[in-house]
């Protein structure tokens, strides 16, 4: 479904991803750990080519993309295959929550605007917000603007959502419904690339988890064995510094 | 003490000076949409990183900020002529138009790119995630709250334009101040008719300030929390 190979990409001169392996099979939830600037932002929006990688190859259900030889329609293409949830939510702050729903159907997928908003009310009743659909993202709380962003992404139907933080912008009192609403698309075996902090959420809901450092991907395993028995040194050493593994 | 004011004059004077207000609007909302849109046009560019068109963008905002709109005007309607004798054939109103355009484009092109500065990158990234182009992202998400962004100083960029079409008496536009001089310059009551004459500006610039508002209103609806 999702086949990353050597992905390289760096600021300048500062080298962020180091040549990078990953494979994601369909239906299949892989949550990236790591700690802070190591690179997981940068892997998830190379993804989808928001960032321009020097190098690699993005393969993504039927569309496969060299980095070295881009063009805009491949860059669109690629674009098609993936959706994303900002940690900021990156609501269209002009738009309603319906709207940001409908926005992509309507205006990249030419879908005639009775039929979007129908997808739409149905997507933003999955993720619980039936009495929101003509608020504003000002006047919403995070956790609810987060589950418009997630409705929004699903609106596409994705071959794939990239999550990155959704949660960590949060109070804490809105998490849990976020993660809930995660764990919901989740269970419908949808394949999910999340980059996240909630380690005991990666540990329940991902297939595999990955930890990365400095550009690398230091350790690929089950979530049990990654936080159970983490392999590598810099494993150990972040785990035990959030205060999760033992 | 006998003060020489003919109240009666003033009022009288008033409604032969209304006829002549549609041309002072004319001449400010022309301006306004040609200075809107080449504003935007710069505005683009300067944000962009064209190589020759930014620098040509930054040279035409630089020197239209700088030069008075009096020998701009000047410029165009008694200069340009001289050097391209297809011009001559140029109207004053014409004149004055372009003249007023172009000096509120370079004003407006600072405005409009701080306006679209302000959009938060995260908005297009967003667009660009589910499948938008870079110019669908631009026309349904940034220039939408870059507008809400720019309308109080383009607002006030109007108002400075509907004073300075008294300018285009200069060259010989009869518009509402050019019809007050010939008023006063007649009757030699000058006081009146000048008094008369900043009367209807003030209440056209308090009208627009209304309408102005309503429109703000309106734009920032969306971010009220
Ligand atoms: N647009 C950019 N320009 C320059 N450097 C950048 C840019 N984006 C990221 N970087 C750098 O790339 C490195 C990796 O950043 P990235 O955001 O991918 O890390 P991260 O693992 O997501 O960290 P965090 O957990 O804090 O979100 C950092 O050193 C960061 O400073
Ligand atoms: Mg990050």
């Amino acid at each position: 479904m999702i086949t990353v190979k050597n992905l390289k990409k760096r600021f300048g001169n500062n080298v962020v991803l180091d040549g990078i392996d990953i494979h994601v099979n369909e239906g299949e939830v892989l949550a990236i750990i790591g700690p802070s600037g190591s690179g997981k932002s940068t892997l998830l929006r190379c993804l989808n080519l928001l960032e321009k990688p020097e190098e690699g190859i993005i393969q993504i259900a039927g569309t496969k993309v060299d980095a070295r030889k881009m063009n805009s329609k491949a860059i669109y293409q690629l674009r098609q295959q993936t959706a994303m949830v900002f940690q900021h939510y990156n609501l269209f702050k002009n738009k309603t929550a319906l709207e940001n729903v409908t926005e992509s159907l309507i205006i990249a997928k030419k879908m005639k605007k009775s039929e979007a908003e129908k997808i739409g009310k149905e997507l933003l009743e999955k993720v619980g917000l039936k009495d929101k659909f003509h608020q504003y993202p000002a006047t919403l709380s995070g956790g609810q603007q987060q589950r418009v962003g997630i409705a929004r992404a699903l609106a596409v139907n994705p071959s794939a959502i990239l999550f990155d933080e959704p949660t960590s912008a949060l109070d804490p009192e809105w998490v849990s419904e976020v993660l809930q609403v995660m764990k919901e698309i989740a269970e419908q075996k949808s394949t999910m690339i999340i980059v996240t902090h909630e380690m005991q959420f990666a540990e329940e809901v991902a297939d595999r988890v990955i930890f990365m450092a400095d550009g690398n991907i230091v350790e690929e395993n089950t979530p049990y064995e990654i936080f159970n028995r983490p392999q590598s040194p810099r494993t150990q050493q972040f785990l035990k510094k959030i205060g999760t593994g033992e | 003490m006998n003060l020489n004011l003919d109240i009666g004059y003033l009022i009288d004077v008033i409604p032969t000076l209304l006829p002549f207000i549609p041309l002072t609007l004319i001449l400010a909302i022309v301006s306004m949409i040609i200075a809107v849109i080449a504003g935007l046009v710069l505005a683009l560019i300067l944000r962009s990183d064209i190589p020759v068109l930014k620098q040509l963008a930054t040279i035409y905002v630089s020197f239209f900020r700088a030069i008075p709109t009096l020998v701009q005007l000047f410029l165009i309607y008694y200069g340009l002529p001289q050097i391209f004798p297809a011009l001559a054939g140029m109207t004053a109103i014409a004149a004055a138009i372009i003249g007023l355009s172009l000096k509120q484009a370079a004003y407006l092109a600072e405005i409009f790119r701080a306006g679209l500065g302000s959009v938060d990158k995260g908005q297009v990234e967003a667009c660009l995630s589910v499948g938008m182009t870079r110019a669908q992202a631009f026309r349904r998400v940034v220039l939408p709250q870059a507008t809400r962004n720019a309308i109080p100083a383009t607002g006030n960029i109007f108002i400075g334009l509907i004073k300075e079409t008294s300018l285009a008496f200069t060259l010989g536009v009869v518009e509402l101040f050019a019809q007050g001089k010939i008023l006063a310059a007649s009757s030699l009551r000058f006081f009146e008719t000048y008094l008369a004459l900043a009367l209807i500006y003030w209440i056209m610039i308090i009208i627009y300030t209304f309408i102005q508002q309503a429109i703000e209103r309106r734009l920032e609806k969306p971010y009220l929390s």
